[in-house]
């Protein structure tokens, strides 16, 4: 498996899936906190009902077109066009855990699709609850970059798409809680000592009360697991998009530093205790004959606040990441081969587990 | 002209409002307009219409909003209530169609009512150099609040150029649209 970024272009599903989401290559600023930085930009065509109200020959005629000027854009040369209704339901699902697209594009029902550029860091779903959903996907804590990537690959769409826009209320979007700049920035972060000192929920409402948004792992409605949050910006209208990214990044830099006062304080007071269940969650991982992917999703938080608080002896980050994504139902299908049932799963899950973790050791011994 | 507020009876009451050089129309019926007490709120000072119909609409008994849900977008044929019940507006038109039912709403979720952010390249100049100037009187008054009065003479000076319609060199290589 190559986990290079700069990996050639996938020519297919196949191709694409066969290597790690670039997003959870462990780099990047603060990765040992933020696992990833995403921006989403949502435009509609001015001419076409939006995507509930169209017809499907209407959104036909938006696949083609959005897809036709993705293609001809350099954002997305050489990228991957998958539409929705020529793929299998596991396949579907392997693109939503990968983060790639929403539950709602992965019904797989209407006319939808997805673009993925060459390097998997920008991807435009086509017909979801808007006709547009650019999305720039960056590993750590870079808002400016994926702001940068996506803002250049709405230019370059804008140059041949007429979306929808006035000039008093902006971009007009299918639901008006993204109407204006259509803008949702957001942050992945992980913050496992401030669940275990208790300060969270004094954290998350402060959070609330500047204005930003904050969900689990998988977006909307999706629950929190492994301490792992998304942080977001909650409004669209009445700031620009760089006055909305520079509140996010002010207020996840406040965050940051937050979390890394409980880490010294919690290693100070009960180092002992942190290393035992760093070390206990890993010989889990590492040993286990059955596991849920909630509770490998759980015993990951705990390992990966061992890496970050560099206990010798564990493995990157990007083995814990891509762990995270590997070990979810589709996947795991996908890697056996076919169907299996939950408990089966279980067992397979912590195979798969067990020899990652036992190839990361051998890398690090060699 | 139907009443924007019920959608039912001919619009018999007009009300303008001007801010900040843009102006903004309400067309109601002589009925809604005495339920609601436009007359009254018209003769203040100062009144603001997305204000006014956000008191409206909380205001709203089950019979207004029944007369509110009957309003139809002319382009996708989406009824105020339809949106109501999904939360999904039918097309960019929709906008236009319930402006006066939405920018309640919007003001209510977002806190504001007006777009700051970019601007679509096809939009035209116009649409753009009026973004620029507002996005320039922002930074002007954040310029004067750092007490940075060189910058904010610069900015000025900008706003003023950008006012007059003095079009700046483009930049080497730039084509016109």
């Amino acid at each position: 498996m190559n986990p290079s970024n700069g990996a050639s272009p996938p020519a297919s599903f196949d191709a694409l899936i066969a290597r790690p989401s670039p997003w959870l290559s462990g780099q990047g600023p603060h990765a040992d906190l933020v696992l990833s930085t995403r921006i989403r930009l949502a435009r509609n065509l001015h001419s076409v009902p939006f995507t509930h109200r169209a017809r499907d020959e209407q959104l036909q005629g938006v696949l083609l077109s959005v897809a036709g000027a993705a293609q001809r854009s350099r954002a997305f040369e050489n990228g991957l066009l998958l539409r929705m209704t020529e793929m299998s339901p596991i396949e579907r699902q392997i693109l939503v855990e990968r983060h790639l697209v929403s539950h709602e594009l992965g019904d797989g029902v209407k006319p939808r699709g997805i673009m993925i550029a060459a390097d998997e860091s920008l991807s435009l779903m086509i017909n979801e609850e808007d006709h547009l959903r650019l999305q720039a996907m960056t590993p750590g804590f870079q808002l400016a970059e994926a702001w940068s990537r996506a803002d250049a690959a709405d230019d370059e769409l804008d140059q041949s798409l007429d979306f929808a826009f006035s000039e008093e209320i902006g971009y007009l979007t299918s639901c008006p809680t993204n109407a204006g700049t259509g803008l949702r920035a957001s942050v992945l972060i992980h913050l496992p000592a401030l669940v275990l000192v208790e300060e969270i929920q004094k954290v998350l409402k402060s959070i609330m009360e500047v204005g930003l948004n904050v969900r689990g792992l998988y977006g909307e409605h999706s629950e929190v697991m492994g301490n792992l949050f998304q942080i977001s910006n909650q409004t669209t209208l009445g700031r620009s998009e760089r006055e909305s990214i520079e509140r996010l990044e002010r207020v996840t830099r406040e965050i940051i530093e937050t979390e890394e006062r409980a880490r010294e304080r919690m290693m100070r007071d009960a180092r002992v205790q942190i290393e035992d269940k760093v070390w206990r969650a890993y010989g889990t991982l590492r040993y286990c004959r059955s596991i849920h992917s909630r509770e490998v999703i759980n015993l990951c938080s705990a390992v990966r606040l061992g890496v970050a608080l560099s206990m010798p002896g564990l493995c990157h980050l990007r083995v814990i990441n891509e762990l995270l994504v590997l070990t979810q139902p589709a996947h795991l299908q996908r890697l056996f081969g076919g169907d299996l049932s939950p408990g089966e799963r279980n067992v397979y899950r912590a195979q798969i587990v067990r020899e990652r973790l036992a190839s990361a050791e051998r890398e690090t011994e060699a | 002209m139907v009443c924007q507020v019920c959608g039912k009876n001919p619009a018999t009451v007009h009300f303008t409002e001007i801010h900040d050089n843009k102006m903004s129309e309400i067309h109601v019926c002589e009925r809604c307009a005495e339920e609601k007490g436009l007359h009254a709120a018209s003769k203040k000072h100062k009144f603001d219409i997305a204000d006014l119909l956000a008191n409206m609409v909380d205001g709203m008994t089950t019979t207004d909003e029944e007369r509110v849900g009957h309003v139809q977008c002319p382009r996708c044929g989406m009824v105020y209530s339809g949106f109501k019940e999904t939360g999904r507006l039918g097309c960019a038109e929709c906008y236009t169609a319930f402006q006066f039912q939405l920018r309640p709403l919007l003001r209510r979720i977002h806190g504001d009512t007006r777009h700051r952010g970019k601007v679509p390249t096809r939009d035209g100049e116009g649409v753009t150099r009026s973004r620029q100037i507002h996005r320039l009187h922002d930074e002007l008054q954040r310029a004067v609040e750092r007490e940075e009065f060189e910058h904010a003479a610069g900015i000025r000076d900008e706003i003023k150029r950008l006012e007059s319609g003095t079009p700046s060199a483009p930049p080497a290589g730039e084509k016109p649209q």
